[in-house]
C-alpha cells in the first residue's frame, strides 16, 4: 500500500548543530562524572533516569520485603508498628514517584526522539534539570527516616489529619521533597509535549506516531494538569502544619475531606500516568512479535484519550465510605464503570492483533502477554471496587491492595521490563541473554501471582490493609503472600544480571533487532550512536 | 524550510547546580520550620537558585542573539511557555477548587445542612455563613471584619487591568519598531506592578492590624491568604520578569518580528491579571 498523502509537513524543519557556537560539532564530552552531571543528551539522560529508577525500585522493594517479613506470621516479630507504618508509606511513595514514574520518563527520553526522528528533546538543558531534581528530592525524602520521630507514617495517600495534626515533625521535609519531585515531573512533561508536537520528522503526522509516543503525549498532558494540584494540596498541608491555617481542620471551618478530594483529583489521573505509557509499550511490542500491524490504531489513540479525560471525573471512587451525598456516590460509580469501555477497546485490540499473527515468544513478548492477562485481572477487581455498595465492604481491605498491585506490578512494572528487554539491543548493541531473561520472566510471574492473588481472598475475608498484625484466620494467605514477595523480589536480581551482561557483551544486534519491528528507532545502528537524526529522516509510512 | 539549525547545547552546568541549590533551599526551609534553625541555609539555596537562573538565562540570551535559534527552536519555546502557564492555571485551580468546596459544601454541612450533615452534632450552635466569622472550634478566633471590595481591591483591579493594557500597547509599539515608545509603556507597566504589590502589602497590614484576618483566623483567613498570597508572589515574579525585559528593550535586544522573551513575559503577565479577576470576583465580591 503506497501512502495516499504526499509527505508534506506543516512545520518547518531544520538540520541540527550540536555544541556551542565556537565549539566544533561533536567535540569530546567531558569525562567521568562530569559527563553525567552536565549532559544534555537525551540518551544519556534517559539512561540516568532508568538507572535511578532501578535503584529506587530495589530500595522500595526492600521496604516491601520488610512489610512482608513482618506479615509472614501473625503477631509482632521484626519491627514495631510505628516503623511498619513508615515502611508502608515509604514503599508506596518510592515506588510511585521514584521507581515507576522515572522509569517511564527514562524510556520517553531514550525512545521518543528516536521514534519520531528528532535530534534530541526540544529543551535539552531543561531535560537535565528535570532528572537531577530527582536524586535531590528522594535523598531528602529518604533522609526523613533518620529524623527524630521517624519518617512519614500515614500511608502514601497522606490523608489529613493523620498527615497534619498527628504527623511526625519530618512531614515538612516530606512535603518539600515532594515539591521538588513535582517540579521535576512538570518540567519533564512540558519537555516531552514540546518534543512530540514540534520535533517530528517531516512527513510524520500525529496519526503516524508509534503508540508509545501517543500515550506519552497524553500522559504528559495529565502530568501538567495534576502535578500542580498535588503541589497545591501539599502546600495547604504545609500551611496547616506550620502556619496555623485550618484548611483540613473542621474546628476552623475547614474539612479533612477536602484533602481527600484534592488529593484524589491528583491521585486518580496519577494512576493513569503510571499505566498509559505501559499501554503504549505493549501496543508497540505485541505487533512486533505477532508480526502484524497493530489492530485498530486510531481506536487505540481515541481510547487512550478517553481514559485520560475520564480520569478527571472519577476521583471520588476512592472515597465512597467517607460520607459522600448519594448523588456523588452514584455519579462516581457510573463514571468509573465507563472507564471499562475504552480499556476494553484496548484489550480487544491487543488480542485481535495477536489473532492469526505469526507469534514468537521472546522475553519482551512474554512480559507483554503477561501484562495483558494480569492487568485485565486488576481491571476486573477495579470494576468490583467501582460498585459503590460493594466497595463499602472492600474498602481499606487487602482486596484493594491486591487490586492496585495487579495493575501496578504485572501492569506497569512488567511493561517497563518488557520495554527494557525490547530496547536493550538498541541501547547496548547486544541482545539480552534470552535464557536468563526467560528465567526472570517465569520467576516474576509466579512470584507476582503468589504474592498478590491470595490478597484478594484475605481482603474479601475482611483483613484490613496497613496493619502490622492480624487475626489468625488470615495466617495462611499471608504466609503465601510473603513467600511470593521474596521470590519476586530476589528474582529481580536476575534482571540486573541480564542488564549488566547485556551492557558488557552478548550476541550482536543489527539495526533492526527484531524481525517485525519497523518504527524509526530500528533504522539507526545498534547501539544507537550518541547523536542520531541530526538531519531529520524522511518519514515513510510503512507499507504493510 | 528554515535555513537555520536546531540548536542542541553541548553541556551545561546550570541544571545540576540549580537542582542542588533548590535542594539546599528546601532543606533550609525545613530546618527553619521544624527545628527553628536560622534562615542562612535557605538563603544560601535561594541565592544559588537566583544566580543559576541568571547565568542560565544569560546563556540563552547570548545564544539567541548569536543567531543560534531558528523558527523550530522558537516553537519549542512557545510550547514550553504555554504549557508552563497551563500548569500554573492548574495550581491556582486547586486553591479555587478548595474555596468553592468550602463555601458550597463544607461550611453548610458543618451547620447541619444536607443528608450527611452529622458534623452539626459536634458544634450544635454553629451558624454557617460566608465569610466565616465564627469558626466552630473555640480555640479558633475568627476575623473581626472583612474588606469592602470597592476600596483597595477595586483600585488594585483597575491597576492590574490597566497594566495589561499598557503592556499590550508596549508590545504593539515593539512590533512597529518604536523602541522608545515601547520602553515608556513598559516602564509604566512595571510601575503599575509595583503599585499593585505596594497596595497588596498595605491590605495585608490592614488585615492583620485592624480586621483580624490572619492565617490563624479559620478557613476564611486561610483561603484568603493562600489565594491572594500566591497571586501576589506571581505579581512580584512577573514584575521582575518585566523589569528584566525592560532592560533588554533598552539595550535593543528585540527585533520587530523576533522577540519571544517579550511575548512570554506578556503571556505570563496577562495570566496573572486573569487570575486576579477571578480572585476579585470570588474572594472579594461574592
Amino acid at each position: 500500500m503506497a501512502p495516499k498523502l504526499p509527505p508534506t509537513h506543516p512545520l518547518e524543519h531544520s538540520v541540527t548543530t550540536v555544541a556551542g557556537s565556537q565549539a566544533p560539532a561533536h567535540h569530546a564530552p567531558p569525562r567521568g562524572i562530569l559527563r553525567w552531571l552536565l549532559t544534555t543528551n537525551h540518551k544519556e539522560i534517559g539512561s540516568l533516569y532508568l538507572i535511578f529508577s532501578l535503584i529506587m525500585f530495589f530500595i522500595g522493594g526492600i521496604f516491601a520485603l520488610v512489610i512482608r517479613a513482618e506479615l509472614f506470621q501473625p503477631g509482632l516479630q521484626l519491627v514495631n508498628p510505628e516503623f511498619f507504618n513508615q515502611m508502608t508509606t515509604m514503599h508506596g511513595l518510592i515506588m510511585v514517584f521514584a521507581a515507576v514514574m522515572p522509569a517511564f520518563t527514562g524510556l520517553a527520553n531514550w525512545m521518543i526522539p528516536l521514534q519520531i526522528g528528532a535530534p534530541d528533546m526540544a529543551l535539552p538543558r531543561l531535560n537535565n534539570f528535570s532528572f537531577w531534581l530527582l536524586p535531590v528530592a528522594f535523598t531528602l525524602l529518604l533522609s526523613t527516616l533518620f529524623m527524630p520521630g521517624g519518617g512519614p507514617n500515614f500511608g502514601w495517600t497522606f490523608y489529613a489529619p493523620l498527615s497534619t495534626t498527628y504527623a511526625p515533625p519530618s512531614t515538612t521535609f516530606f512535603i518539600l521533597a515532594l515539591h521538588i519531585a513535582g517540579i521535576s515531573s512538570i518540567l519533564g512533561a512540558i519537555n516531552i509535549i514540546a518534543t512530540i508536537l514540534n520535533m517530528r520528522a517531516p512527513g510524520m503526522r500525529m496519526m503516524d506516531m508509534p503508540l508509545f509516543v501517543w500515550t506519552w503525549l497524553i500522559t504528559a498532558f495529565l502530568l501538567i494538569a495534576v502535578m500542580p494540584v498535588l503541589a497545591g494540596v501539599i502546600t495547604m498541608m504545609l500551611m496547616d502544619i506550620n502556619f496555623g491555617t485550618s484548611f483540613f481542620s473542621a474546628a476552623g471551618g475547614g474539612d479533612p475531606v477536602l484533602f481527600q478530594h484534592l488529593f484524589w483529583f491528583f491521585g486518580h489521573p496519577e494512576v493513569y500516568i503510571m499505566i498509559l505509557p505501559a499501554f503504549g509499550i505493549v501496543s508497540v511490542i505485541i505487533p512486533t512479535f505477532a508480526r502484524k500491524p497493530l489492530f485498530g490504531y486510531p481506536s487505540m489513540v481515541y481510547a487512550t484519550a478517553s481514559i485520560a479525560l475520564l480520569s478527571f471525573m472519577v476521583w471520588a471512587h476512592h472515597m465512597f465510605v467517607v460520607g459522600l451525598p448519594l448523588a456523588a456516590e452514584l455519579f462516581f460509580m457510573y463514571s468509573t464503570m465507563l472507564i471499562a469501555v475504552p480499556t476494553g477497546v484496548k484489550i480487544f485490540n491487543w488480542i485481535t492483533t495477536l489473532f492469526r499473527g505469526s507469534i514468537s515468544f521472546e522475553s519482551p513478548m512474554l512480559f507483554s502477554l503477561a501484562f495483558v492477562v494480569l492487568f485485565t485481572i486488576g481491571g476486573f477487581s477495579g470494576l468490583m471496587l467501582a460498585i459503590s455498595p460493594a466497595d463499602f465492604q472492600y474498602h481499606d481491605t487487602y482486596f484493594v491492595v491486591a487490586h492496585f498491585h495487579y495493575v501496578l506490578v504485572p501492569g506497569a512494572v512488567f511493561a517497563i521490563m518488557a520495554a527494557a528487554y525490547y530496547w536493550l539491543p538498541k541501547w547496548t548493541g547486544h541482545y539480552p541473554n534470552e535464557r536468563l531473561a526467560q528465567w526472570h520472566f517465569w520467576l516474576s510471574v509466579i512470584g507476582v501471582n503468589l504474592t498478590f492473588f491470595p490478597m484478594h481472598f484475605a481482603g474479601l475475608a475482611g483483613m484490613p490493609r496497613r496493619i502490622p498484625d492480624y487475626a489468625l484466620q488470615f495466617a495462611d494467605f499471608n504466609m503465601l503472600s510473603s513467600i511470593g514477595a521474596f521470590l519476586f523480589g530476589f528474582s529481580q536480581l536476575l534482571f540486573v544480571l541480564v542488564v549488566v551482561l547485556c551492557v558488557r557483551g552478548g550476541k550482536k544486534a543489527p539495526a533492526q533487532a527484531w524481525e517485525g519491528a519497523w518504527d524509526l528507532e530500528w533504522t539507526v545502528p545498534s547501539p544507537a550512536p550518541l547523536h542520531t537524526f541530526e538531519t531529520p529522516p524522511d518519514f515513510k509510512r510503512p507499507t504493510l | 524550510m528554515s535555513g537555520g539549525t536546531y540548536y542542541v547545547p553541548a553541556t551545561s552546568r546550570w541544571p545540576v547546580l540549580g537542582s542542588v541549590a533548590l535542594g539546599i533551599m528546601m532543606f533550609g526551609i525545613g530546618m527553619q520550620l521544624v527545628y527553628d534553625a536560622s534562615s542562612v541555609i535557605m538563603l544560601v539555596g535561594l541565592v544559588g537558585i537566583l544566580s543559576v537562573m541568571g547565568f542560565w538565562f544569560r546563556d540563552v540570551v547570548r545564544e539567541s542573539r548569536g543567531g543560534l535559534y531558528d523558527t523550530q527552536m522558537d516553537r519549542s519555546f512557545r510550547w514550553g511557555m504555554g504549557w508552563f502557564i497551563f500548569s500554573e492555571v492548574m495550581f491556582f485551580a486547586a486553591f479555587f477548587g478548595a474555596l468553592f468546596y468550602i463555601r458550597t459544601f463544607a461550611v453548610p454541612w458543618l451547620g447541619g445542612e444536607g443528608e450527611k450533615g452529622v458534623s452539626a452534632l459536634l458544634w450544635p450552635d454553629f451558624v454557617p455563613q460566608w465569610p466565616l466569622m465564627n469558626p466552630p472550634g473555640d480555640a479558633v478566633v475568627g476575623p473581626r471584619g472583612t474588606f469592602s471590595p470597592w476600596q483597595l481591591p477595586l483600585v488594585n483591579t483597575l491597576i492590574l487591568v490597566t497594566s495589561s493594557i499598557t503592556l499590550t500597547v508596549a508590545h504593539e509599539a515593539l512590533k512597529e519598531g518604536h523602541r522608545k515608545v515601547c520602553r515608556n509603556w513598559l516602564t509604566g507597566t512595571v510601575l503599575l506592578g509595583l503599585c499593585f504589590i505596594l497596595i497588596q502589602g498595605l491590605e495585608y497590614y490592614e488585615a492583620y492590624a485592624h480586621y483580624g484576618i490572619t492565617l490563624e483566623a479559620g478557613i476564611f483567613g486561610a483561603t484568603f491568604f493562600i489565594l491572594t498570597g500566591f497571586h501576589g508572589v506571581h505579581v512580584i515574579v512577573g514584575t521582575i520578569i518585566l523589569a528584566v525585559i525592560l532592560v533588554r528593550v533598552h539595550q535593543g535586544h528585540f527585533a520587530k518580528e523576533n522577540h519571544f522573551a517579550f511575548e512570554a513575559a506578556s503571556w505570563y503577565w496577562h495570566f496573572v491579571d486573569v487570575v486576579w479577576i477571578g480572585l476579585f470576583i470570588f474572594v472579594y465580591v461574592i
